[in-house]
Parts: structure tokens; C-alpha cells; sequence
């Protein structure tokens, strides 16, 4: 309920001139869109409507800042929160020029709108690709800057003394001289009415004089995370929600034909309705167990109209992981370049000493711990609520407007923290709950939260794509490569969800294979285009997560042919790259120097240990895995990895992230792979696909080295030279050449 | 059905067989406790029964029937409990924290059993998945609270 004086002071606000959205500043400042700006007291920022703005009517004009009376600050995130920090590092970034401690930051997720397209083109606005923090941060910080100078103007007017006089201490403004202070929630009334400066006439702080940007600032999110307090999409209520759950279809493509027992399951326990959606049959119920039970129960009768009834992917019944991963590796054409210098075809023809080899990466899902769900709520106004988890609002406000038939304007996203993410929560044509949400909703003509099952999930999760890479090589007279040919087989997630470009290579099918820095005179990368029936996804470190593995094995068996210790070969290539051999020393020196082995440890097993690099998301890695064998299994013991990411603002953060980024690499690694039969995966839940359990973790030491460069991406970074680190310590130790995953599945002597 | 939760007793209307973690959730709304797989692996969906940890998702809600069930809303008043979130907190263990109610609620069940767990203990009673990685954190959080058990 508002009170009379909040109605006012909305009335006020959308009449009166003021400070809110003069992006006209903003925009030219960082080469960017930047943020609308709304400071204001005690009342959440929302639909007001700046003077002179042209804004479809019932959108809420965003706001990125409020600050309260009681000096917290309120910051409405471009980014969203996920696990990976970036509710925190936002608070840094703005709290160290607004001079407000990030600890009385409050954080949330913005609603979609124009405003929050911080990023520009192409991007705008996305959580992923490692981009939040690098591709923000010059705005960020003069957002914060700006609202620090109004803090200043307004308590020049309000004390009667010159703004030059004035200075800043956290959460509030001082005049030196008198000793006078005046807190940022006492001036922020007044200084809303002010108009937002020009952004030139702002300097930014010297990094020498940060106090926050650059050290380990606590994670405003971690009790609330440690007390079950945080609210993620699958916790969110609304009054008279009803809950639904789904059956899909075993696979793409097939429709609903006859449910034969509706009936029977209609008379269950809280059953309100069943319903034929898009290859899926749903119940709705009051509660989610009884949606679940009952929609179980249908007995359905499936479709298959066949692939040409589709233009979207169809699963054919035919299709299994195991005859595709064939086809991919039977693969003969020569495929799009993506990279070349030299003539690495010419040098090859010639060459007999050809090393070759063709290495695989497997299909994985997110499993994501979150499962995917959707609260939907039609409002008397013709607008529509909806609650999802996202990683990109705008996009998905658009993709959902188009589904409820509505304006993009009339649909609010609210998106709560990501229970984990890892490239699961973009929009895939194929694979989001919100079309069936919608569709319930309206049919019930109540909200309705729609859960879907971890079984659901398995079954429509888009996949890490599967590549069979073709690697030849060969090496000089001093066992240095001379040229490496390299062709992947493979399916972009790129171009398998916005089309694929027969004259172009996906980018994100051959990253990590492309982009190396090691100094070979004659390359060629090249993708050889096989679209896949699976719907394929964006996944933690993307391309990087599959090809790095690739490169850095075959790296090393480049160096056992030629003779030569992989991490000399690998410092040898890189001679003329300051950056990196210094990156490879560092993470030598954190193991305590490189020693390959096979060595004797101290509790008896036989050791090796591995090294790979990487250079995703504009950052740089290196790691060392040591490994033994134990009942022809791989045990990873320790996996030290250093990081170049230009420059840092938070190191805990950046720490956590290696961490959980080695995990990762680790379960992909060891353990993971998405197997289909049938046209159907074959693993539905966590005890037919597992992931890295504790008992298989690695301990994880972690160096970061920040040479000044230009800032880089955290959060995937850590995950691609993992698992080839993994796998070099284990093909050394095994005396067994690995070049597929999971290890699990390979079987070593021990 | 009397259910007692976090010194509650609450009159339940879902059928007996239904999962503690949908009567927890949906009819007593408490959403700290998490849905993760519905099948006994993950263990997001850990609570306290009697003080021991249980998988609410496999749970028929009449057979705990007479129990005390603590969640995670409830966890910091149990001393042990109180104890873990705040180390949890001090070694920042959560990342995207979908598990974390449950990784505490483990961790608070196995000290609550033995005050100072060995490295076999905690691999035993730590199995809950997370999907972040944030093992190393966890582990390093409850060696820390058994270390000062034994000092103290």
C-alpha cells in the first residue's frame, strides 16, 4: 500500500524535472550506454518518467542507485548474481567512487530496460563470457562517481559553503574546516533534485588511492547464501499461485497424441487440471508434488511427425552419442579456416614425421544444482509478471512478449540469483521453461510456477557441444613444431542458436584451438561443420572448455615425440612472450618448481604431474595437476593454477573462482559425459551422470599475477587448462595416451 | 498430521507419503530447503531429524511423524549450528548457494555427532554435491571449527 506522501513524491517525480535518466551525459562518457541514475529516499526507484524522455508508457524507468536514510545503498545490477561475485565486485567498483563502503551496499538484479545495457553493442546487456566486470567497469565507476559529486553539490547548498571545501569520507560528505558532516541518506533527498553533472567534468580516483577496488572485500551475499535466505527463482511465491509440473515429450520433435488415462489422473490428489502443451503434457496442482505425481502418471501416446514437420532441432530415434562421436571423427573434408600463418598444409605434405592423432570432447550438461523454473502472473492491466532465471532480461523480455502476445513494455522480468548457471540460463530456442509457464497461466487464468523436474531438465538441457578434432603436426630437426594442422568436427553453440553462416567458422566452436600464443611459423585451424540432432549450449568457458584440453594434449605429445619436457617446450614456444613464460614460471613456482615425474609420494603412491595453459575471456592460464592411479582410476591430488588477469578487483573472488572453475574442469575431466541411446539421453539424474564429487576434489592452490594489462574475464577462465593438465600428468603416468574424456571411462593399470 | 519444525508444530494437510521437502517448501513455505534431484544424491535438500541430517526429498512426511525437524530457517538456533553458518561465513564458502543449506545442515549433523570429526569422518558425512566447486572451502571451514574444538 503506498501512504499519501509516497503517492506524492511519485507524483512529483514524474512531472517535475530532475536528475533521472540523462543518459544524453552518460552516453558519450565510456564509449557506452550507461545507466539512467535516480538517487532518492526511502522509496524503491520505479516508474518514474524523466522530462523530456521518450519512454512507452507503463515501463519502469531504471535506476541503478538509492540511497537510503539509513546510509545503505541500494544498487540495482546489470549483471546477475550467479555464484560468480559480481553483486560484490559491482558494489566495489561503484562504492569506490561514490566513497561508500560496498558492505551497506544492498544488491539486486535491475529489471530489464535499455538503461542497463551497460556493455554496448553487440552485447548490451548479458551475464556470461566472462564480460560483467571488464566490459563495465569504466561506467560503473563513473556512476558512482557522479552520485559522489552530487552528494558533494547538494551539501554545498545545504551547509552554504563552497563545494571545493567539501570532501568525502565513506557514506559521507565532511566541510574540513568546521568540522561539520552530513551523511549520504541526509543528503539524498536534495541531491535528487539536482541534475546529474557532466560526465567530463568528473575525474576518476587514482588506483593508488582505491580502498576497495583490488582487495578481498567479503561477499555481500554469503550469510544469506549460509542461512538459506536467498531467494532464487525456483523459491519465489505469489498470492494464489497454483504449481505445475511437466512430462516432455522423449524427444524433440514428437507431439502429443492420446493421453489414454487423463481421467484417472485427473481424480488425484490436487489435481487441478492437465494440459497439451508443445511436446509436453502438464499438470497443474496446488502443490508441486501432486503436479509431479500426477503428471508421471499420464500414460502418453507420442507423435512423431518426422524431421521435415519441424523447421526447430528434431531428435531422431535413431540417434546415439557413440555413432556420432564416428561421424564426427570420420569427418574428411578440410573445413572453413579459422587461423593461419605459414603454409602448415605445404609443410605437412613434405614432412615425414608427421605426428596425427584425432582427440574428442564428449557432450556435458550444465546441471546447473538450480533446476529451471518459471513463475508466471498475468496482471489486471494486461501485464505480465514473470520470474524466471536469466542471464540476459532483455532478451528473454523480448522472446516472452512475443510468446504471451504482449509489448515487450507489458512484461516485467524479475530475475532472482542464479542457483548456478554456467551458460545454462540464455535463451535457447528449445529449452526454457517460460513458453509453458505462459501457456499454463493463461490457461488456468491463475499464476502459475512451473519446476521442472531434474529428470525434465536432463531431457532438454542443451548440451556442450561434442567435437572430433583432427591434430597433425610435425617438428624440426630440434624437435620444435614446425607446423600444426588442426580441423575440428564440431557444432557451435553459436551457430547452432543463431544460425549457422556456411562461408564463416563459428568462433565459439574453435576458441582455445585458435588463439593459442605459442610461436608455431605454419598453422592452420579450420572447422569442419556437422550440425548435431542435440540442442547444443553455451557452457562454462564455451569452446575453451573442449578445445584447450585438445591443443595442450596433443601439445605434449608433440614434446614426447620431439624429445623434449613439455614445460621446456612449452617455455621454448614462448620465448618472445614476456607475459606468459612469466605466467608459466609462476605456476611452476607455486608447485615448488616443475617436476613431471613419475615420482614416489610421501604416502606411497606413484605420481605425475601435467601443465597446460589457456588464454579464454581475454585472461591468462596455467595449471599443474598431479595425479596417481588407484584401481585403474585417475586420483587428481592437487592442481596449483596461476592467473594473468590484467588487473583485479577482488582477489578472494578471484580465488573462489579458480577454485570453482578447476572443479569443474575437473569433473568434465574425470567423470562427466552425456550419453544418448535411442534418440534419448540416457542418464536423467544425478546417479546415472555424475558430477565431481567431494571426495574427488583436488586441492587447489591458487596464484594470481596481475601484470597491469587489460583487465580480463574471472569467471571462466580457470576451467580450460585444467583438464588437459589432468590428462598430460595422466598420459606421463599411465605410459597411456589420453585424448578423450572422461577418464572415468578409459581404463589404466595401476 | 502434527508436524513439529523448528519448534513448531504445524497441522499438515498433504498426504502421508508426500516428501518432507515438499511439505516443508510448499505447505509450510520455507524455501530455504532446496530441490535439487528428488532422488537422494545431491542432498540440497538436507534437514535435521532428531538432530540427525536426513534427505527431505525421499522422506515420506509420516514417518518423521513425531520427530523434531530443524531447517536451515531454524539452524542458528542450535548452538552447533550457529557455529557453522558463522565459519561458513568467515571462510565465504557459498558461491552460487543453492546448496549451501544443506552443506551446512551436513556439517552441523556431523559435529553435533562428534565434536572432532577425523579426515574419514568428514569424507563420510560430507557428501552433498555443489556444483560451484566450493569442496576445498567446506573442508577447510569444518576442519577449522573441529580445530578449535580441540583447543578450546
Amino acid at each position: 500500500m503506498l501512504d499519501k506522501q509516497e503517492i506524492d513524491r511519485r507524483t512529483l517525480r514524474s512531472t517535475a524535472p530532475s536528475n533521472i535518466s540523462r543518459r544524453g551525459f552518460l552516453l558519450g562518457s565510456a564509449g557506452a550506454a550507461a545507466g539512467a541514475f535516480v538517487l532518492s529516499v526511502g522509496l524503491p526507484t520505479r516508474a518514474a518518467r524523466a522530462a523530456g524522455e521518450n519512454l512507452p508508457a507503463g515501463t519502469r524507468v531504471p535506476a541503478f542507485l538509492e540511497i537510503r536514510p539509513d546510509n545503505t545503498v541500494r544498487f540495482l545490477s546489470p549483471f546477475n548474481e550467479g555464484g560468480q561475485g559480481v553483486f560484490t565486485a559491482m558494489a566495489q567498483i561503484v562504492g569506490e567512487e561514490l566513497d561508500a563502503d560496498p558492505a551497506t551496499f544492498v544488491v539486486e538484479n535491475a529489471p530489464a530496460g535499455d538503461d542497463y545495457k551497460v556493455m554496448g553493442p553487440p552485447f548490451g546487456r548479458i551475464t556470461g563470457g566472462s564480460m560483467s566486470v571488464r566490459m563495465s567497469y569504466d561506467v560503473m565507476r563513473r556512476l558512482g562517481a557522479l552520485a559522489r559529486r552530487m552528494m558533494l553539490q547538494a551539501a554545498a547548498e545545504s551547509l552554504e559553503v563552497p563545494i571545493n571545501e567539501l570532501t568525502t569520507e565513506p557514506g559521507q560528505v565532511v566541510h574540513p574546516a568546521s568540522g561539520q558532516k552530513l551523511s549520504y541518506g541526509e543528503l539524498a533527498r536534495a541531491a535528487m533534485d539536482l541534475p546529474v553533472p557532466d560526465p567530463d567534468s568528473i575525474t576518476l580516483k587514482s588506483p593508488d588511492d582505491f580502498t576497495w577496488i583490488g582487495k578481498p572485500v567479503e561477499r555481500l551475499d554469503v550469510r544469506e547464501k549460509s542461512t538459506g535466505k536467498a531467494i532464487y527463482s525456483i523459491d519465489v511465491k505469489v498470492d494464489g499461485m497454483l504449481h505445475a509440473a511437466v512430462q516432455h515429450a522423449p524427444r524433440l520433435g514428437l507431439t502429443v497424441g492420446t493421453i489414454v488415462n487423463e481421467d484417472e489422473v485427473k481424480a488425484m490428489t490436487g489435481v487441478h487440471s492437465v494440459h497439451r502443451l508443445d511436446g509436453a503434457v502438464a499438470v497443474v496442482a496446488e502443490r508441486w508434488w501432486n503436479a509431479k505425481r500426477a503428471v508421471e502418471t499420464l500414460d502418453v501416446q507420442w507423435n512423431d511427425p518426422g524431421a521435415d514437420s519441424t523447421d526447430k532441432r528434431y531428435m531422431p530415434a535413431d540417434f546415439s552419442t557413440e555413432a556420432f562421436r564416428k561421424r564426427l571423427a570420420n569427418e574428411t573434408g578440410n573445413g572453413t579456416t579459422a587461423e593461419e600463418e605459414g603454409d602448415a598444409p605445404g609443410v605437412l605434405s613434405k614432412a615425414d614425421n608427421v605426428i596425427e592423432a584425432t582427440y574428442f570432447a564428449q557432450y556435458l550438461h550444465h546441471a546447473q544444482l538450480e533446476p529451471p523454473s518459471t513463475l508466471a502472473r498475468f496482471n489486471d492491466d494486461g501485464t505480465l509478471d514473470i520470474w524466471l532465471p536469466n542471464q540476459a532480461p532483455e532478451m528473454f523480455q523480448g522472446a516472452i512478449a512475443k510468446v504471451a502476445g504482449l509489448e515487450p513494455a507489458q512484461v516485467n522480468i524479475h530475475s532472482p540469483m542464479l542457483g548456478g548457471f554456467f551458460g545454462r540460463h540464455f535463451l535457447y530456442p528449445q529449452a526454457n521453461p517460460y513458453p509453458q509457464a505462459i501457456a499454463l497461466a493463461k490457461a488456468v487464468n491463475r499464476p502459475v510456477k512451473l519446476i521442472w523436474s531434474r529428470e525434465e531438465e536432463f531431457l532438454r538441457d542443451p548440451l556442450r557441444p561434442m567435437a572430433a578434432v583432427r591434430m597433425r603436426a610435425s617438428l624440426d630437426g630440434e624437435g620444435m613444431p614446425e607446423a600444426v594442422e588442426i580441423i575440428s568436427a564440431c557444432e557451435g553453440p553459436t551457430e547452432a542458436n543463431f544460425g549457422h553462416n556456411p562461408d564463416s567458422v563459428d568462433p565459439t566452436a574453435v576458441e582455445g584451438l585458435s588463439g593459442k600464443s605459442y610461436a608455431i611459423p605454419n598453422r592452420r585451424i579450420a572447422q569442419a561443420y556437422v550440425q548435431n540432432p542435440a540442442t547444443l549450449a553455451y557452457w562454462r568457458s564455451v569452446g575453451n572448455s573442449m578445445n584447450d584440453f585438445i591443443y595442450e594434449a596433443f601439445l605434449d605429445e608433440m614434446a614426447d615425440t620431439g624429445g623434449l619436457d613439455p614445460f621446456e617446450l612449452r617455455m621454448r614456444l614462448l620465448k618472445d612472450n614476456p607475459r606468459l613464460a612469466t605466467l608459466l614460471r609462476h605456476v611452476a613456482d607455486l608447485s615448488g618448481g616443475w617436476r613431471r615425474g613419475p615420482f614416489e609420494a610421501k604416502d606411497g603412491t606413484t605420481r605425475a604431474r601435467g601443465i597446460a595453459m589457456a588464454s579464454p575471456f581475454g585472461s591468462h592460464t596455467a595449471a599443474i595437476a598431479e595425479v596417481s592411479l588407484r584401481d585403474g582410476q585417475v586420483v587428481v591430488h592437487d592442481i596449483w593454477e596461476t592467473i594473468d588477469p590484467g588487473s583485479i578487483v577482488n582477489p578472494a573472488i578471484i580465488e573462489a573462482q579458480i577454485r570453482s572453475a578447476a572443479a569443474l574442469g575437473a569433473s568434465q575431466a574425470l567423470v562427466e559425459d552425456t550419453v544418448y541411446e535411442n534418440g534419448m539421453p540416457e542418464a536423467r539424474n544425478f546417479d546415472e551422470y555424475p558430477i565431481l564429487r567431494p571426495d574427488r576434489m583436488p586441492r587447489v592452490h591458487v596464484g594470481i599475477l596481475e601484470s597491469g594489462e587489460k583487465m580480463g574475464g574471472i569467471g571462466e577462465p580457470g576451467l580450460p587448462a585444467v583438464p588437459p593438465a589432468i590428462a598430460n600428468a595422466v598420459s606421463h603416468l599411465s605410459g597411456k595416451r589420453v585424448r578423450s574424456m572422461p577418464l572415468s571411462k578409459i581404463a589404466f593399470d595401476s | 498430521m502434527e508436524l513439529e519444525v523448528n519448534d513448531q508444530s504445524y497441522e499438515i494437510q498433504s498426504d502421508g507419503e508426500t516428501p518432507l521437502l515438499w511439505v516443508i517448501r510448499d505447505e509450510l513455505g520455507l524455501t530455504g530447503t532446496k530441490y535439487g534431484c528428488g532422488v537422494a544424491q545431491c542432498g540440497a535438500c538436507s534437514v535435521l531429524v532428531d538432530g540427525v541430517v536426513t534427505r527431505a526429498c525421499v522422506t515420506p512426511v509420516d514417518s518423521v511423524i513425531g520427530s523434531r525437524i530443524t531447517t536451515i530457517e531454524a539452524i542458528e538456533e542450535d548452538e552447533v549450528g550457529k557455529r557453522v553458518v558463522d565459519k561458513w561465513v568467515e571462510h565465504q564458502v557459498p558461491q552460487c548457494g543453492y546448496c549451501q543449506s544443506g552443506q551446512v545442515m551436513a556439517a552441523t549433523s556431523l559435529l553435533k555427532e562428534t565434536a572432532t570429526p577425523s579426515e574419514e569422518d568428514i569424507a563420510a558425512a560430507m557428501t552433498n554435491l555443489c556444483r560451484c566447486g566450493t569442496y576445498n572451502a567446506i573442508s577447510a571451514a569444518i576442519h577449522d571449527l573441529a580445530d578449535e574444538t580441540k583447543e578450546g
